[in-house]
């Protein structure tokens, strides 16, 4: 079995009186698909927000590879390779496909300033390799005659694939992905679905996933946890979460 | 509306006429024996005001007939669209502006000191709306003392040449970076801030450094400001009429007859070259991968820590940048006016360089060189109307945000393509 990249325990946000994640705890295995479902409003997002920084928890321990990162700020954390989606896209819309490809890899870059401003051979080869980095995920994500488009003027669905693409610029070790089937028809699904597994298969990335298409979470996942109401709830592979009494009943009330 | 209730309406406005009149025109009533009699004012008055009473009661009355007529009217006439389109684009702005270098480069030998002397401020301004459109227009955040800065960069050369007799080639980098500093250590506490909050800060900054230039009297000589500020000089050439202990002067040099047009020219040739390399510095910025950073931290902050971009910092490179331009203008300021003073630096000096850049359209520059043009000359042209100046100010803006809100010339981003 793969070592645990992520593990979480104990973690609590508490909205002043409101006790949004309760006690959560989460054991990611590197190279898996690790999905987190629940009822709407079951602090999900919350504690995709813990887990990247943009809340600061109010208890608990998050440690990637063994390293605590729960206080650090979203900038940091994403340095050390986890990298979000969020549910309703957050896409750089003026600038085209390429450009937000280009903005994601400003750490990777040579963002010296005089070797830009005299456009050094340095500064052109980092620009070019950029370029062709970018070019290559656009293949991947089948974005690359949009290029040139302004993000905001893509159809909802490139739109999401475009911020995974995104997201890969950065090179993480896992990606975190805010209920990126939303508004997508079946055939999109089928599409995300495939591109999930490449990502685990082939780029050797760890991915988080919100999701309420249930057809897309028990297909793809390797493991799955059900929140509820802030509070886990269960958690065990698809087949022992598509058994549970307990999760039945969350999702469907009491018979 | 019914026609009942536009009479009423109509009857009360009037009457809020005269109402509003009694007061306003120190009118005064008194009783004269049995009767009740209007003092203060004369018949051409008093007629004036029952005139305006019945007008506002015929306008009220057809208001709603005219506001219908009047959407009839065509509108303004717009620019086409593909005329502005080609204007804004990055080539065509490349070659109007390398065309306005030309002729700005031929053009001083040819008229009158006074306008050259007026080009020269005129490129004051350009230098400092670019710089400030670095922040504003690139970056998004709204600065509004951005004169600090400015006033940083004339005082670093206005000391120096005073207190330790540096020349203005040598303090022109010193000023910016001492403008630079002070932009860094403002924007280290406040870039946290957002949109409104940052405005205000900023707006402080703005009036401390006024203030503080005001009052340290031991160092800045205080409301008297510093004078008799070295100009600069052409590879140790004076323009002046007689050198100074151990220099020489351009005109005995060349040995030519001294002619003070030459100093002025050679002044606005410098602000030329400064207004050069800030177009250049700013052209290579956009397409650095900071220029993208501040674009992209503009449109979505968030999505941008999420990707492992420092907010901050980026923000910082952006406030510390644009501070560096103020300046480099401030200390140009300084060498060409030859004196400073706090009251060089006002608010009204922020809002007009600000202004500058809304009204040019954020982030281009084509349309910021446009716009300072309009703004520093138009005062001038209307010398006679000097009393009005404020008052045609706010009219042109009112008029311009109503035409065109973004701007006269908006930016189009060179956009970096992906070549199949």
């Amino acid at each position: 079995m793969s070592r645990p990249i992520l593990e979480v325990s104990g973690l609590d946000m508490r909205f002043g009186g409101l006790l949004a994640v309760n006690q959560v705890a989460l054991k990611v295995q590197e190279k898996q698909v690790v999905s987190m479902i629940g009822p709407n409003g079951a602090g999900k997002t919350t504690v995709f927000n813990c887990l990247t920084g943009f809340y600061q928890p109010t208890d608990g321990v998050i440690l990637l590879n063994d390293e605590p990162i729960q206080n650090l700020p979203g900038h940091k954390i994403a340095r050390k390779g986890v990298v979000r989606t969020f549910q309703n896209v957050r896409l750089f819309k003026d600038m085209t496909a390429v450009e937000n490809l280009l903005v994601a890899q400003h750490r990777h870059l040579n963002t010296n300033f005089l070797s830009g401003l005299f456009k050094t051979p340095d500064f052109r080869r980092s620009e070019q390799t950029a370029m062709e980095f970018a070019a290559h995920w656009l293949e991947q994500v089948n974005l690359t005659e949009f290029a040139n488009r302004p993000a905001g003027t893509l159809a909802y669905g490139q739109q999401r694939r475009l911020e995974i693409a995104r997201c890969m610029m950065t090179r993480p070790s896992i990606l975190m992905l805010d209920e990126p089937a939303a508004g997508l028809n079946p055939r999109e699904t089928e599409d995300l679905k495939a591109l999930i597994g490449m990502l685990r298969d082939k780029h050797n990335v760890t991915v988080l996933l919100i999701e309420h298409d249930m057809k897309l979470v028990m297909s793809i996942s390797d493991y799955i946890y059900v929140i509820n109401q802030g509070t886990p709830l269960a958690d065990g592979t698809p087949e022992q979460i598509r058994n549970n009494p307990d999760v039945i009943k969350a999702y469907l009330g009491e018979a | 509306m019914s026609n009942s209730a536009s009479l009423k309406t109509a009857f009360f406005s009037a009457l809020l006429v005269l109402a509003v009149a009694y007061p306003v025109l120190g009118l005064k009533l008194t009783t004269v024996g049995i009767k009740l009699e209007v003092q203060g004012a004369s018949p051409a008055v008093l007629w004036t005001i029952c005139g305006a009473a019945v007008l506002m009661f015929v306008w009220q009355l057809l208001r709603s007939r005219l506001s219908s007529l009047w959407a009839t009217v065509p509108e303004l006439p717009k620019m086409p669209g593909t005329a502005s389109d080609f204007l804004t684009r990055p080539s065509t702005q490349r070659w109007i502006i390398l065309a306005l270098v030309m002729i700005g480069l031929v053009w001083p030998f040819m008229v009158s000191r006074g306008s050259v002397d007026i080009a020269t401020l005129i490129l004051i301004y350009i230098m400092l709306g670019l710089g400030l459109n670095i922040v504003v227009g690139l970056a998004g955040l709204l600065d509004l003392g951005y004169v600090g800065f400015y006033a940083v960069g004339a005082y670093t050369y206005a000391l120096l040449s005073h207190y330790y007799g540096l020349g203005f080639w040598v303090c022109l980098p010193l000023a910016g970076l001492m403008a630079a500093f002070f932009g860094f250590i403002l924007g280290f506490p406040v870039l946290r801030l957002r949109g409104d909050y940052l405005a205000i800060v900023t707006l402080g900054f703005g009036e401390i450094i006024r203030l503080l230039l005001r009052n340290m009297t031991w160092l800045t000589g205080g409301p008297n400001g510093v004078s008799n500020i070295d100009k600069p000089t052409l590879f140790g050439l004076s323009f002046e009429r007689k050198a100074a202990e151990g220099m020489q002067t351009f005109h005995e040099y060349f040995d030519i007859a001294y002619n003070s047009i030459n100093k002025v020219i050679f002044l606005y040739l410098v602000a030329l070259l400064l207004v050069l390399i800030t177009l250049f510095v700013i052209n290579r910025l956009l397409r650095m991968p900071i220029g993208r950073a501040w674009e992209a931290l503009r449109e979505d902050e968030i999505a941008c820590r999420a990707l492992g971009m420092n907010p901050t910092v980026i923000k910082l490179s952006a406030f510390t940048l644009g501070a560096t331009f103020a300046g480099f203008a401030g200390s140009f300021f300084a060498a060409r006016q030859g004196l400073v003073t706090p009251e060089s630096f006002t608010f009204i000096e922020s809002a007009i360089i600000l202004a500058i850049v809304v009204l040019g359209g954020m982030g281009s520059q084509l349309g910021i060189i446009l716009a300072a043009v309009v703004m520093i000359l138009l005062p001038e042209l209307m010398r006679e109307f000097s009393d009005y100046r404020m008052l045609m100010f706010g009219a042109l803006m009112v008029f311009m945000m109503i035409w065109r809100p973004q701007g006269l010339l908006p930016m189009q981003r060179p956009h970096l393509e992906l070549k199949p």
